[in-house]
């Protein structure tokens, strides 16, 4: 018996703890955003990512912010894991009382965050995942994406790969959704503007554990016309390195995504390859008075000059601006309101719009050749792809979506 | 002809840099019994420490190989500091506490690599004079390809010297097969260890320099590599280094032609290896029995029953967790959500290893197969949140039951490698297989329905099936086939000879164990709305390992604790900058005050405050 009464003696103990009941919460001066994303993960990209909404943040705030209100961003990373990513989202909604979440980098984070989203009746701006998924098999009422979508930049790529006169190609892309979604958006696409190519090999290296050499031979041995390649990061400069010494880009036409952002073609250095066709974004050469000003201040505030993760940081809180001022309100429903055809006049990228239909923006990538200006790895003869240019119409989109 | 030539000459060289890692690790792992998981870390450096100085003095054949091998120097040197400062401090803690304190330097090395180097890839220069490619039958070889497939023999012979010419080998060998002995012939043990350990850490950072004219350095080598250098040193057999020479040939010469016919095979394949050899040669190509783990330890301490007091502590804490969404803010019980799941996770992991005796590297595969199968029965089934729970840890279950009839086959180590290979196969075809298993974008969706879909409501939910789960492993203990099974841990010969079936009851107690890992992947994946392959990867086997041997192996409170610390903590400093160095530095330091684990240290500073107070 003394067994059970010291038990429930123990467990009395902990009754005067019900004392501590929560205070409730008070409304906050400033407008509080919540952000997530994988700094620790992958920050080559995200530490830019991090200046360029830093950057917007202070200029919003400087000219005195939305309504009188300063923005405040509460920041926090995910370490790469979307179940974590999960529980700082839920965090930053209940307990530091965020209006909406912006930001991830991963493709399942934004999907699992977008999910959240729908699940809590929160606005989530994806920042970063490239994964059709988010705006179209996946998509939900709560969620919007900001930068070209995979589907969107292997368009771009495609549209360039059909003026070649290659008919064989190959692809090479890492082995998970991205890699394969980009693959077959590729293929549809130019398939599609050009039916007479054909597709003779497909590489699928694991991601950041490409075996280079073994991958190039697999290659060669296909005889291609043509490569559409899809690795990124420590792969792509594995596989550059391997394939130029064993002369697989010898008199052939390379298209390659994302390859052109800063992030991705500056490690390559003097070994860049010449005149393959890449998405990305030049950001010295960019000459329009928009640009121009951002790219100063932000070279001004940090030191160096903007990548690809800057623009896009710089742009979510640039449409989450228009978005409030539009709302005129925090609250849920008002923000969705504003979001659906939300209009962002001016950026360093120019114009774009959120589509309605499928919640994505029309914001849009530069597509060019690689090339090395003065010994540094650099995009040339590039033109800005509109985004509104390669995506489906309104109406084929939203027959993508699931049903609300 | 020409062409397959020269796949396999890529994979030669492929097998060299392999080879040059793993030699470290089998040679850290034979003489000290440490798993190292730094030793992808020292790799990393090795890589960032020769881009440094090749790119210092560039140019020169001289610099090149110069800086090469002071990097892989610099870096035996970092082992050694590692070794003295830590390592040596820890050398009596149970079985595998070792690799805890290895964890947290793999946590400080990442930050401060991405302090000192940088968050961008950094591309070093080709090696002078080996910069271009040969044509052998008509294909081009890049001729740094056939330096590598020359160094990795000549750095097994030097090995090999070094083992059997040397006094110093011949002791190492020695200490490799009987460490006592060793120590009762007068042998200074503790500089034998220290040696060991430079020589290990020195290959490992000569792998990474060697790596600079193939590779970008990136802050992902370490993660990258750690896993496939395990695999190499266990089918090669536990400190055989030419063992370790065979596996690295085996592996990379099948993949580079593998990938010809099956590009996706890439992902597991190491994995199906390793798998295959252990079913078939259980210690390994070149191994011996006894390799797979250090001198027997002397039995723990029979468990006893909870004193009235410690039950009122314990009841109390339970209590207050019990009521804690009445006081707390909303989030809180998310969290504690989150600890529970952790603690069920660990406590599951801790019943197979603590009681069981078998140490599992792969106990995610369970956890993932309860999340799966209950989204997926959601899914495709239709099923409700509640049968879908039960669901879950049948299959789980079931998983379990395939998969330990092989492992429990086996034994330290080994086991452990091979429950490692079961989860990462289940990891691959959960990532391959998409049309069912949605790959790497998961399945999403996996809500709670309306009426457990407050946060307070699905609070008790975790707490009734979590506690609960955790009582009756607890009950289990206690229980005869909990005896039996904490009787063929520690004799195994003994429990055989009262006529014990002993693998029978390992099988048993490793599908115990499974089953509750299940329920704690369903208890989470309603908790996250979504499931990912993440919740199968090494990742999450590793960080429920390390709440095991945190909190203490030897205590059933042991888990408790670990879980508890390892997600709050985490929690809390994921709010820092360079949190990775914050926390793997209170890693080390937990592992130096409490070598006993957390469980232990409490237990030692309760016996101090009572013999104060008398």
């Amino acid at each position: 018996m003394t067994v059970i009464r010291r038990a429930v003696l123990g467990a009395i103990a902990a009754l005067p703890m019900i004392g501590l009941m929560p205070k409730a919460g008070q409304a906050a001066d400033p407008i509080i955003l919540g952000e997530v994303n994988s700094y620790t993960r992958l920050p080559a990209f995200t530490e830019p990512y991090k200046k360029g909404w830093e950057l917007a943040v202070e200029q919003i705030n400087a000219a005195g912010g939305i309504d009188g209100r300063p923005l405040e961003v509460i920041s926090r990373d995910d370490t790469g894991d979307p179940a974590t990513a999960i529980r700082i989202a839920e965090e930053l909604v209940s307990k530091d009382g965020a209006v909406l979440i912006f930001g991830t980098f991963l493709s399942n984070i934004g999907l699992a965050v977008a999910d959240f989203a729908k699940q809590k009746e929160v606005l989530f701006l994806a920042s970063e995942p490239l994964s059709d998924a988010i705006v179209w098999s996946k998509g939900n009422k709560y969620t919007y994406r900001l930068r070209p979508s995979t589907h969107m930049q292997a368009a771009m790529l495609a549209e360039q790969a059909a003026k070649l006169d290659a008919v064989k190609w190959a692809t090479v892309a890492p082995n998970y959704a991205y890699g394969q979604d980009a693959v077959k958006a590729f293929k549809s696409e130019l398939t599609r503007l050009r039916p007479d190519v054909e597709f003779v090999e497909e590489q699928w290296p694991p991601v950041f554990k490409i075996d280079a050499g073994s991958t190039v031979r697999a290659l060669e041995a296909s005889k291609p016309d043509a490569i559409f390649n899809v690795t990124f990061g420590g792969d792509l400069a594995k596989f550059v390195r391997e394939g130029s010494l064993r002369f697989l880009f010898e008199d052939r036409d390379v298209a390659s995504l994302l390859t052109g952002e800063p992030e991705y073609l500056l490690p390559l250095g003097d070994e860049t390859p010449e005149g393959w066709i890449v998405t990305g974004y030049p950001p010295a050469d960019i000459d329009t008075p928009a640009h121009n000003a951002f790219a100063e201040a932000y070279e001004a505030r940090f030191g160096e000059i903007p990548k690809t993760g800057s623009i896009v940081g710089y742009n979510s809180i640039l449409a989450i601006a228009a978005a409030l001022e539009k709302a005129g309100s925090t609250d849920t429903d008002a923000l969705l309101a504003a979001m659906e055809g939300l209009n962002v006049d001016s950026s360093p990228t120019g114009p774009f719009t959120f589509r309605a239909a499928d919640h994505q923006s029309t914001m849009g990538a530069y597509v060019g050749r690689t090339g090395l200006v003065d010994g540094v790895p650099s995009m040339v003869d590039w033109s800005y792809a509109d985004g509104a240019d390669y995506l489906p119409s309104e109406a084929d989109a939203a027959a993508l979506r699931p049903a609300e | 002809m020409g062409f397959y030539f020269a796949q396999l000459l890529t994979g030669l060289a492929n097998a060299s840099s392999l080879f040059l890692i793993a030699s470290g690790l089998s040679i850290i792992f034979g003489v000290t019994r440490i798993v190292n998981f730094a030793h992808g870390s020292f790799y990393m450096l090795g890589a960032y420490l020769a881009y440094t100085l090749v790119t210092l003095w560039s140019g020169s054949v001289l610099g090149f190989w110069g800086g090469v091998v002071l990097a892989a120097l610099v870096v035996g040197l970092i082992g050694l500091v590692v070794e003295l400062t830590i390592l040596r401090r820890i050398y009596h803690a149970p079985e595998l506490f070792q690799l805890v304190a290895t964890f947290g330097v793999v946590l400080i090395v990442q930050d401060a690599a991405l302090a000192i180097w940088g968050a961008e890839d950094l591309l070093g220069p080709r090696a002078p004079g080996l910069d271009r490619a040969v044509r052998i039958l008509g294909e081009p070889i890049p001729e740094y390809d056939l330096a590598l497939i020359a160094i990795g023999p000549a750095v097994l012979a030097g090995i090999w010297l070094l083992f059997h010419k040397t006094r110093w080998g011949v002791l190492v060998r020695a200490a490799t097969q009987d460490r006592e002995m060793v120590g009762a012939l007068g042998i200074n043990q503790a500089w034998l260890f220290s040696a060991a350990f430079v020589l290990g850490s020195a290959l490992a950072g000569l792998g990474g320099a060697l790596q600079i004219p193939r590779e970008a350095v990136s802050l992902q080598m370490d993660l990258s590599i750690i896993g496939e250098a395990f695999v190499v040193v266990v089918i090669g057999g536990m400190g055989s280094v030419s063992g370790a020479f065979v596996a690295a040939v085996l592996i990379s010469v099948l993949n580079s032609f593998a990938i010809l016919i099956f590009p996706q095979i890439s992902i597991v394949l190491p994995f199906i290896v390793m798998a295959i050899v252990l079913i078939f040669r259980p210690y390994g190509i070149l191994g011996k029995p006894g390799s797979e783990a250090g001198a027997p330890e002397a039995p723990e301490a029979p468990l006893t029953l909870m004193s009235p007091k410690a039950m009122m502590v314990m009841c109390a804490g339970l209590m207050a967790l019990a009521l804690s969404p009445l006081f707390t803010a909303e989030f809180t019980s998310v969290l504690l959500v989150d600890v529970m799941v952790a603690t069920l996770f660990a406590v599951s992991l801790h019943f197979m290893m603590g009681i069981g005796g078998m140490v599992s590297f792969g106990h995610a595969a369970y956890f993932g197969v309860g999340a799966y199968a209950a989204a997926l029965a959601v899914k495709f089934l239709g099923f409700g949140m509640l049968p879908a729970m039960a669901f879950g840890p049948l299959c789980a279950a079931l998983a379990a039951l395939f998969f330990g009839w092989f492992s429990v086959r086996l034994s330290g180590v080994y086991l452990a490698m091979l429950t490692l290979a079961a989860a990462q196969i289940l990891w691959g075809v959960t990532f391959q297989w998409q049309d069912f298993t949605g790959g790497d974008d998961g399945i999403l969706g996996v809500w709670p329905p309306g009426w457990a879909s407050s946060d307070r409501v699905y609070f008790y939910i975790a707490f009734v099936l979590c506690v609960g789960g955790i009582w009756v492993m607890r009950r289990i203990a206690y229980s005869p086939f909990g005896y039996v099974l904490r009787g063929v841990r520690d004799s195994q010969t003994r429990a055989e000879a009262i006529g014990v079936d002993t693998r029978f009851h390992q099988w048993m107690g490793f599908v115990i164990a499974g089953a509750f890992a299940g329920l704690a992947g369903v208890v989470f994946a309603f908790s996250k709305g979504s499931v990912f392959p993440d919740s199968l990867g090494i990742a999450l086997s590793i960080d429920g390992l390390i709440m095991v041997l945190l909190g203490g192996i030897h205590a059933l409170a042991g888990p408790i604790l670990g879980a508890s610390a390892f997600v709050l903590i985490e929690d809390w400093v994921t709010r820092l900058d360079y949190w990775r160095f914050i926390f793997g530095t209170i890693i080390l330091v937990v592992v130096l005050v409490a070598p006993d684990g957390i469980a232990g240290g409490i237990q030692r500073l309760w016996r101090i405050i009572k013999r104060g107070a008398a």
